[in-house]
């Protein structure tokens, strides 16, 4: 399966640049962020607001795995992700909060609807 | 007992914590739910890394050196299709913009005490949502002088597992039947919602809510900025409702 999809290889050389480009690019933020942190105090409402920034973000970032995926999972029709999420979210507020149940039972029904579709 | 545990850090008391203890919950709360959950997402990043025709050493590389699966993803992806360099940089660049407010809204907590500013530029580096939410759930109850040895501990050994997940999902891909394979990309997702919304703040419930439904309807018009746009947006009004919330209730 995987000889037939890797058409395009670039030499050896190049994805190692290719590489370095994508770590500096990453970094840059990372980086930036360091002197820009310098300043600010846990205590204050800057960094209230920071982190009230950060967890919609994530939440975002995750929701949109979740409904706009890229790769293989957009093959899976959006109501059998949404159903699996909910199932998810139900069983780790009734099962107060464990992760690994929310998880499991979240993962589960995902496995088990694209299963009954697509067979193995 | 983590991994069945309803959160990473039951009932510890923290107060004279030594930085081996430190390390050892660090290292613990690694081995729980992040275990499971990154060798699900890295193996199935291991195997696009294979089918976008990338040797496993950079594939292992890239989990080193990018350290963000959203960016890495985006990196397969650009190499597979012979992206420009030029546009490479830009799209890995966007994708992982959210760095930004993450290092701002966690470094601030691990500066206290610290004699070499340099290190921060390290922490910086290791710094991953999965080790964001962690430490932002477990620093308020930490003593201040060992949050930085459970950081390290916890993103190190996130780290190995994710290379290890990697390696696995190379060697792997097609072994694994589709069904299984496709649910492996939704465990992490599913998994770091369910991380944010174990919170008990309230103007955090209102930006990730916010957030959540923000996200996907901005994605279609702005993929590169709209995540960074989300965060601003919908974490400014879960902070000013909340706002609101408090001076309504008091008054």
């Amino acid at each position: 399966m995987a000889d037939d999809v890797a058409v395009v290889m670039t030499p050896a050389l190049d994805t190692w640049m290719l590489l370095l480009a994508a770590v500096g690019a990453t970094y840059f933020w990372r980086g930036l962020a360091v002197p820009l942190s310098s300043r600010i105090d846990p205590e204050s409402r800057v960094f209230e607001w920071m982190t009230c920034v950060t967890y919609a973000l994530l939440a975002g970032l995750m929701s949109r795995m979740i409904v706009l995926p890229f790769g293989d999972l957009a093959a899976t029709p959006l109501h059998d992700r949404i159903i699996a999420v909910g199932i998810g979210l139900a069983a780790f507020f009734v099962g107060r909060r464990n992760l690994l149940l929310g998880v499991g039972a979240g993962t589960s029904a995902f496995i088990l609807l694209t299963f009954t579709q697509w067979g193995f | 007992m983590t991994l069945l545990g309803p959160s990473p850090m039951s009932a510890v008391p923290y107060e004279n914590l030594s930085t081996f203890e430190a390390v050892q919950r660090g290292i613990r709360d690694a081995i729980g739910m992040p275990l499971l959950v990154l060798l699900c997402s890295m193996t199935a990043f291991g195997s696009l890394a294979r089918e976008g025709g990338l040797t496993l050493d950079v594939a292992l590389a890239s989990t080193i050196g990018v350290w963000a699966l959203p960016g890495q993803i985006v990196f397969v992806e650009l190499h597979a299709t012979g992206s420009e360099v030029a546009a490479l940089v830009l799209a890995v660049s966007l994708a992982n913009a959210r760095f930004l407010p993450m290092v701002m809204s966690l470094l601030p907590l691990l500066r206290i005490d610290l004699k070499r500013v340099g290190w921060l530029y390290l922490y910086a580096h290791l710094l991953s949502a999965q080790s964001w939410a962690y430490c932002r759930r477990v620093f308020p109850r930490f003593p201040a002088d060992r949050r930085r040895s459970y950081f390290l501990a916890f993103t190190l050994s996130i780290l190995t597992i994710s290379l290890a997940g990697t390696a696995l999902g190379y060697i792997l891909t097609g072994a694994l039947p589709r069904p299984l394979a496709v649910a492996l990309v939704l465990v992490n997702p599913l998994f770091m919602l369910l991380l944010l919304a174990d919170s008990r703040n309230r103007a955090v419930i209102l930006a990730l809510i916010a957030g959540a439904v923000v996200g996907p309807l901005v994605h279609p018009y702005a993929p590169g900025w709209g995540m960074l746009f989300t965060g601003v947006v919908a974490g400014s009004a879960g902070f000013i409702v909340n706002r609101w919330l408090t001076t309504w209730r008091s008054s």
